[in-house]
C-alpha cells in the first residue's frame, strides 16, 4: 500500500514522516542505552566481588578494609522485606476484596480507592519519617520498624494490583456460586480468590521487588550492624540498599567495591522477582 | 393430561439466608475487609498528624520564614526551606523535559510503530527500567556518570560562555555532581511511569479514527498527530504529572548526585540540594531543632507531592484511564 502512496505523498510530508519514525526509534534507544550501561557496569564491577563469602561474611568493622562481607545486609534485606510482605499483602488483598466484592461503586469504596492512590504517591522518605515519628522514637531502631515503613509503601500497590486482578474474574463465576447457595464470603474464599490468584501473586511480587530495592524508608528506621542480626524486634539491623547508600558516599575503594557487590546482589534479587512476576502473570492468566 | 409435580420440599429453614452462624461469619468477613480498606485512611491521617507534631518546634521557631527564607544554616538555627524547594522543582523540571519526549516516543513505538516481535522486548525494557532500585541508579550516577559528565559540562560551558542567558545556566566549573546530573538520573526513573500511562492512553484510541486518517491519505506521523494525540492529550498530561510527583519525591539517587549545597543558583551544572535529598543526607547527624526542621521539610514535601498527585489523578481520571 505504501508503494502506491509514495507517488502521491509530497517529499516534505514523506521526510517529516521519516523523521518522526527515526525519532520514535531513537527514543527507545535513549532509554535502552543507560539501562545497558548500568547493568554492564554492575556486572563488570560486581562480578569479581560477589561470591559465596561475600554473601555470607560479616561486614568489616572499618570501611577502609578491603575484603568481603555483605552477609548481614543480605539477611536483613530478606528478613525486613519478608516481614513487610507478610504484613502488607494480606491486608492489601483484604482491602481489595472490600473494594471489588463489597464496596464496588459505592461512595465509601470510591473514597478508599482515591486514598490508596494518594498513599501510592507519598514519597518513600516521608514513609520513613512517619515510622520514625510513630515507632522509632518510642521503641528504637529495629528491623521491624523498617518492615513497617516498607509495608506502608507496599500497601497501596498491593491494593490496586489485587483489585485489578479481582476485576478480571468473570462475574458468572460469582453468580454460579451464589446460585448454588454460597454466601458472599464463601464465594470469595472458594471461587474468587483461586480464580484471581495468579494476578494477585504477580502484583504482590512486583510490590515486593519495589520494596526490596527501597532505601529511603530504612535510613532512619533500622540503624546499622556489622554482624548478622536474625531478630527483627531486638536491636538494629541493616539491608543491601542501605549499605549501598552508605558505602557509595565513602572515599575508600574497598567501600565502593562492596557497594558494587551489594548493588549486583540487590539487582539480581529484584530482577528475579520482577521476572517471576511476569511469568506468573503470563502463564496463569485466564483470558 | 396431568402433570404431577412434587411441590418443592421446603428448604431447611435458614439454609440459604439465615442470620445463623454462617451469616454472622459473612458479616464479620465483610467488616474485616472494610477494616483493611480503612487502614489506608488511618495511615494517611497518622502520617499527617505525627510528622506535623514532630516538626512543630521548627514551624514555631521560624514561623513563615521556614517557607520563605533561603538561608539554611543548622549551626545558626536558621531553617529556611526555599533552597530545597527550588532544587526539587528544578531537578524535577529537568527530568520531565528529558523524559517526556522519550516516554511519549516509546509509548508510540509500543502502540503504533513497533514490529510485532519487538513489542515484548521493549515492554520488558520499560519494566526493567522501573525495577532498578533508585540506590543503584544513584551509585552508578555518583561513581560513573558524574565524573564523566564533569568533562562534558566543561565543554558545554566553554561553548556557551559568550551567549548571554546560557552562560549563566551552564557556567562552570562543575564537579559533575549537580542539579543537572540529578535531573538526568530522575529522568531515567520517571520514564517508565510516563511511558506505561501514555501507552495505555494511546491504546484506547479507536482503530476507526486511525483508519479514517489513513484513508484520507495520511502518513503515519500525520495519523498520529490527527488521531492519536488529540484523543490522548489529557491522559498523557496526567501521566506526566504522576511522573512529576515521583521525581519530586525521589530521594536516594538525588541525595548521591545532587552535590548537597543549599543554595538558589541558576547554575544548572553547579551543586544544589532537594527536599528529599537533604532529609536523607542530614537526618542521621541531626538533633533537636535541626531534626524537627528536617521533618518539617518532609511535611512540606508530603503536601506538595500530594497536591501534584491529586491534580494528576484528576486529569488521568477525566481521560478515563485507570493507572
Amino acid at each position: 500500500m505504501s508503494t502506491i502512496l509514495l507517488g502521491t505523498v509530497s517529499r516534505g510530508r514523506r521526510l517529516r514522516n521519516r523523521a518522526a519514525t527515526v525519532a520514535i526509534w531513537s527514543s527507545v534507544a535513549m532509554a535502552a542505552v543507560p539501562l545497558a550501561f548500568v547493568v554492564a557496569y554492575l556486572l563488570h564491577k560486581g562480578a569479581g566481588i560477589v561470591d559465596w563469602g561475600f554473601l555470607t561474611d560479616d561486614i568489616p568493622i572499618s570501611s577502609r578494609l578491603p575484603g568481603p562481607g555483605m552477609g548481614p545486609a543480605v539477611l536483613g534485606t530478606l528478613l525486613i522485606t519478608g516481614a513487610a510482605t507478610a504484613m502488607a499483602v494480606p491486608l492489601g488483598v483484604l482491602a481489595a476484596l472490600y473494594l471489588n466484592e463489597y464496596g464496588k461503586r459505592g461512595r465509601l469504596a470510591s473514597v478508599i480507592r482515591f486514598l490508596a492512590d494518594v498513599m501510592a504517591g507519598v514519597p518513600s522518605i516521608v514513609m520513613g519519617l512517619f515510622i520514625y515519628t510513630v515507632w522509632v522514637l518510642r521503641y528504637g531502631q529495629t528491623g521491624f520498624a523498617g518492615a513497617l515503613s516498607l509495608a506502608c509503601l507496599m500497601l497501596p500497590i498491593v491494593i490496586r494490583s489485587a483489585e485489578t486482578a479481582l476485576q478480571l474474574v468473570p462475574s458468572e463465576l460469582r453468580e454460579a456460586s451464589a446460585a448454588l447457595g454460597a454466601r458472599t464470603s464463601r464465594t470469595i474464599l472458594t471461587v474468587v480468590i483461586p480464580a484471581a490468584l495468579p494476578g494477585v501473586v504477580s502484583g504482590a511480587l512486583l510490590a515486593v521487588a519495589r520494596a526490596a530495592g527501597e532505601t529511603a524508608p530504612l535510613l532512619f528506621t533500622i540503624g546499622t550492624v556489622n554482624a548478622a542480626n536474625t531478630s527483627l524486634l531486638d536491636g538494629t539491623n541493616t539491608a543491601l540498599s542501605a549499605q549501598i547508600f552508605g558505602n557509595a558516599r565513602l572515599p575508600f575503594d574497598a567501600a565502593i567495591d562492596r557497594a558494587w557487590g551489594a548493588a549486583l546482589t540487590l539487582i539480581a534479587l529484584v530482577f528475579a522477582l520482577t521476572f517471576i512476576a511476569r511469568v506468573v502473570a503470563r502463564r496463569f492468566t485466564v483470558r | 393430561m396431568t402433570l404431577t409435580t412434587r411441590p418443592p420440599s421446603p428448604a431447611r429453614p435458614g439454609a440459604l439466608a439465615s442470620p445463623g452462624r454462617a451469616g454472622l461469619s459473612d458479616r464479620s468477613f465483610r467488616s474485616l475487609t472494610l477494616g483493611c480498606g480503612l487502614l489506608v485512611l488511618v495511615i494517611l491521617g497518622l502520617i499527617t498528624i505525627s510528622t506535623t507534631q514532630e516538626a512543630w518546634p521548627a514551624f514555631t521557631h521560624d514561623g513563615l520564614r521556614f517557607f520563605t527564607s533561603d538561608r539554611w544554616a543548622p549551626s545558626a538555627d536558621a531553617f529556611g526551606s526555599l533552597p530545597f524547594v527550588y532544587g526539587t522543582v528544578v531537578t524535577a523540571v529537568i527530568a520531565l523535559v528529558i523524559a517526556v519526549p522519550i516516554s511519549v516516543g516509546m509509548a508510540l513505538f509500543l502502540s503504533d510503530v513497533a514490529p510485532r516481535r519487538l513489542r515484548r522486548p521493549v515492554s520488558s525494557l520499560v519494566d526493567l527500567l522501573a525495577a532498578v532500585p533508585s540506590v543503584v541508579y544513584g551509585l552508578w550516577g555518583v561513581i560513573v556518570l558524574a565524573p564523566w559528565l564533569a568533562g562534558i559540562y566543561g565543554r558545554v560551558s566553554d561553548v556557551t560562555s559568550p551567549v548571554p542567558v546560557l552562560s549563566n545556566l551552564f557556567e562552570g566549573p562543575s564537579s559533575g555532581r549537580s542539579l543537572f546530573t540529578a535531573g538526568l538520573i530522575l529522568a531515567l526513573m520517571v520514564t517508565p511511569i510516563i511511558t506505561s500511562i501514555s501507552r495505555e492512553v494511546f491504546d484506547t484510541v479507536p482503530t476507526t479514527a486511525k483508519e479514517a486518517a489513513y484513508a484520507l491519505g495520511s502518513t503515519r506521523w500525520e495519523m498520529i498527530r490527527a488521531a492519536v494525540f488529540p484523543h490522548s492529550r489529557a491522559g498523557v498530561v496526567g501521566g506526566v504529572m504522576l511522573g512529576l510527583g515521583r521525581a519530586m519525591g525521589e530521594t536516594i539517587a538525588a541525595a548521591l548526585v545532587i552535590g548537597s549545597s543549599p543554595q538558589i543558583s541558576a547554575r544548572l551544572f553547579g551543586s544544589g540540594d532537594s527536599m528529599a535529598a537533604v532529609i536523607a543526607n542530614e537526618f542521621g547527624e541531626a538533633g533537636g531543632l535541626h531534626r524537627a526542621a528536617l521533618i518539617g521539610l518532609g511535611v512540606e514535601l508530603f503536601a506538595i507531592t500530594i497536591l501534584v498527585n491529586l491534580i494528576a489523578r484528576h486529569v488521568v481520571g477525566r481521560a478515563g484511564v485507570r493507572s
